[in-house]
């Protein structure tokens, strides 16, 4: 077999852009002077055709998704969001008789089906907050130091010192940092959540993928979530998958509609839901279907 | 105005009656069911508990906890009927030559004490479970994480259910052919180990598979979106969760392999023995070694020796012994269950 790219994990980090400490600024890609700086693709999936087993849940699907930008899914129950989420993370592997078909995922040039791509560096770079939280049964600090612990880090202050900054990161810091040691099944929904996330940005991924985060939480718990979502764009790429177009609205910079396992529109945020190209897609944005 | 002409007025319609027929019926089978496990456990603790406790300090007949079987005498000495075990029945004919010889009758077990069967139903215990679990945790973790399903696993899966309804006999003597015979490990600590283990095998392997099941896809989901290994997802995020269930069918095997007389009796068990386990001249000798058993004993003392009222006294002294031991390590596993649950509760 000819390898034609580097492997993934020798490509992600020497990449620039990739740590919000180790970039300064955005001048290496933006030239001073230059008002809004064109946007850097950094997932870009070409052409793509997914399976479960026989059945097609992804047509013909190509987007890119912009670095350090917020881009939303959006569409009715079944249109295949969560599929194309789980493809960018590779976490369809996990079901038996799934394949991609057609077409490439790449990100940052490297396409992530390639053999000699390791599916664990992906998702260390890629991570994932699920629609059902699911804090596991320890402690909030072993929820926290869970992925860091897989990486043989075992350093007390380091690790004490990457809970505090993602509970920051994840606005969790000030609920519970007197009890650290208690399990994280005993917050709220929402903390629960939010606990996720911070666990998620504990292991400092590129990605994080969210998978309707808000969908079981109530108003306040999901705009919580949402404020933090803003606070986030700037250190990490984001996707989220909602059935909620007024997030969308609020959360995201780009819009993707898909309708049957098809990508309907892909725009900004504004234009989809002001002024969208396509009629199924205004219909739906303005509730008359789905 | 009576209140007999509402709308909801109780009436007792056919429908209702069976009703009240039918839950009668299902309470009646409950407490049946109730009732003769009360009765089977009456009759052992009653029974036993004569020989088990004693009227005077301290109340526990240590003895029959602390020494080994002897035969018992029973004799006429001046107007009075003597009960003496062998040692104390040599010491006193020593003592007293007048006691007229030939004159006391002889039975055999029904002296002394039961504790080498009690060491000897530990160690098989302690040491069975212990494979079963390792060996039943592996298959369950390859079974319900690893293996594809197709049509090779599905019959893995069938034989192990089969497995489950084979009768212990069988197990004995599969055990006596295999270990006993074939890897010369003669009737030994290590052939009643494997046996029993053998044994319950298919219980724990199916446990632990449904306490694998159990445990919710979210956590490993969670931990391989991390960047976790299938391994290392399995062993720190989803075996600590499925422990609790496991212990709990483990418990229900733990019942099987202190009780079942059939699967020892070719491969472990010695009717008596004068050494206890841990006497052995080298350390390799322990496993190599056969043991006297709990069941065994009961076994031999009710249906190998001539009856009488002496025997029974041993008969039931042992089952209620049994019944204790076999709580007893019940009891700590449940102890070490719960722990485990309250500290991974989800
Ligand atoms: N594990 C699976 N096995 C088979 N089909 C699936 C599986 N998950 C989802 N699908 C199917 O794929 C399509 C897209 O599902 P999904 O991506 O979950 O939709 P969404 O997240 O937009 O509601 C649906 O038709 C669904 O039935
Ligand atoms: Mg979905």
């Amino acid at each position: 077999m000819v390898i034609t790219a580097p492997i993934l994990m020798d490509t992600l980090p020497s990449a620039p852009t990739i740590r919000p400490a180790t970039a300064p600024a955005p001048a290496a890609t933006a030239p001073a002077g230059q008002a809004a700086p064109a946007a850097e693709t950094l997932i870009d999936i070409d052409h793509v055709d997914f399976f479960y087993g026989q059945s097609q849940a992804l047509h013909d699907v190509s987007l890119q998704i912009e670095d350090k930008k917020v881009t939303a899914f959006i569409g009715p129950s079944g249109c295949g969001k969560s599929t194309l989420l789980r493809c960018l993370n590779r976490m369809n592997d996990l079901i038996d008789g799934t394949r991609v078909a057609k077409g490439s995922i790449k990100i940052r040039g490297v396409d992530i089906h390639q053999a000699d791509v390791d599916v664990i560096e992906l998702r260390k770079r890629v991570g994932m907050v699920f629609q059902k939280s699911n804090p596991f049964p320890k402690s909030i600090y072993e929820n926290i130091t869970f992925g860091l612990r897989l990486q043989g880090v075992t350093n007390k202050a380091r690790l004490d010192e990457v809970v505090e900054k993602s509970l920051r990161g994840a606005a969790l810091w000030d609920e519970v940092k007197d009890r650290l040691n208690a399990s994280g099944l005993g917050l709220s929904g929402g903390q629960q959540q939010r606990l996720c996330i911070a666990r998620a940005i504990a292991v400092e991924p590129e990605v994080i993928l969210m998978d309707e985060p808000c969908s079981a939480l109530d108003p306040v718990a999901t705009a919580k979530v949402e404020e933090l979502i803003q606070e986030l764009r700037t250190r990490f790429t984001i996707v989220i998958v909602t059935h909620n177009m007024q997030q969308a609205a609020r959360c995201s910079d780009k819009t993707a509609f898909f309708y049957m396992g098809k990508l309907i529109e892909y725009a900004d945020t504004r234009n989809i839901f002001t002024n969208p190209a396509n009629a199924q897609t205004e219909a739906y944005v303005s509730g008359r279907f789905g | 105005m009576p209140a007999t002409h509402h709308v909801f007025r109780a009436q007792l319609t056919s429908a209702r009656r069976r009703e009240g027929f039918i839950f009668f019926l299902f309470g009646a089978a409950t407490y049946f069911v109730l009732l003769c496990g009360a009765v089977v456990i009456g009759t052992i603790v009653v029974r036993g508990a004569g020989t088990v406790f004693q009227a005077r300090a301290p109340f526990i007949n240590t003895t029959f906890f602390t020494e080994a079987p002897e035969s018992l005498h029973v004799f006429q000495y001046q107007g009075r009927k003597m009960e003496l075990g062998d040692a104390a029945f040599r010491t006193f004919e020593a003592a007293h030559p007048d006691v007229a010889k030939g004159k006391s009758d002889s039975y055999v077990y029904s002296a002394g004490g039961i504790f080498p069967c009690i060491v000897g139903t530990v160690l098989l215990v302690v040491g069975s479970m212990a494979i079963a679990l390792t060996l039943g945790v592996c298959a369950a973790i390859y079974l319900n994480e690893y293996a594809r399903d197709g049509t090779f696993i599905r019959f893995v899966r069938l034989a192990i259910l089969n497995l489950a309804g084979v009768p212990s006999i069988v197990f004995g003597l599969f055990g006596f052919g295999m270990f006993v015979i074939f890897f010369g490990w003669n009737v030994s600590l290590l052939a009643g180990w494997f046996t029993l283990a053998f044994m319950v095998l298919p219980v724990i392997i199916t446990a632990s598979e449904e306490s694998l099941k159990a445990v919710p896809k979210g956590f490993r989901e969670g931990s391989l979106a991390l960047g976790a290994t299938k391994w290392q997802t399995i062993i720190k995020n989803v075996l600590p969760y499925a422990l609790p269930g496991i212990l709990t069918s483990s418990i229900l095997g733990i019942a099987r392999v202190a009780g079942e007389t059939a699967p020892i009796m070719f491969t472990a068990a010695y009717v008596v023995r004068d050494k206890l386990p841990w006497q052995v001249d080298k350390f390799s000798d322990f496993f190599f070694q056969g043991v006297m058993a709990l069941p065994y004993h009961i076994y031999v003392v009710s249906s190998k020796i001539p009856q009488n009222e002496y025997t029974e006294r041993v008969q039931y002294g042992t089952a209620f012994v049994f019944l204790l031991i076999v709580a007893l390590i019940a009891t700590a596993s449940i102890v070490l269950r719960n722990r485990l649950r309250n500290r991974y509760k989800w």
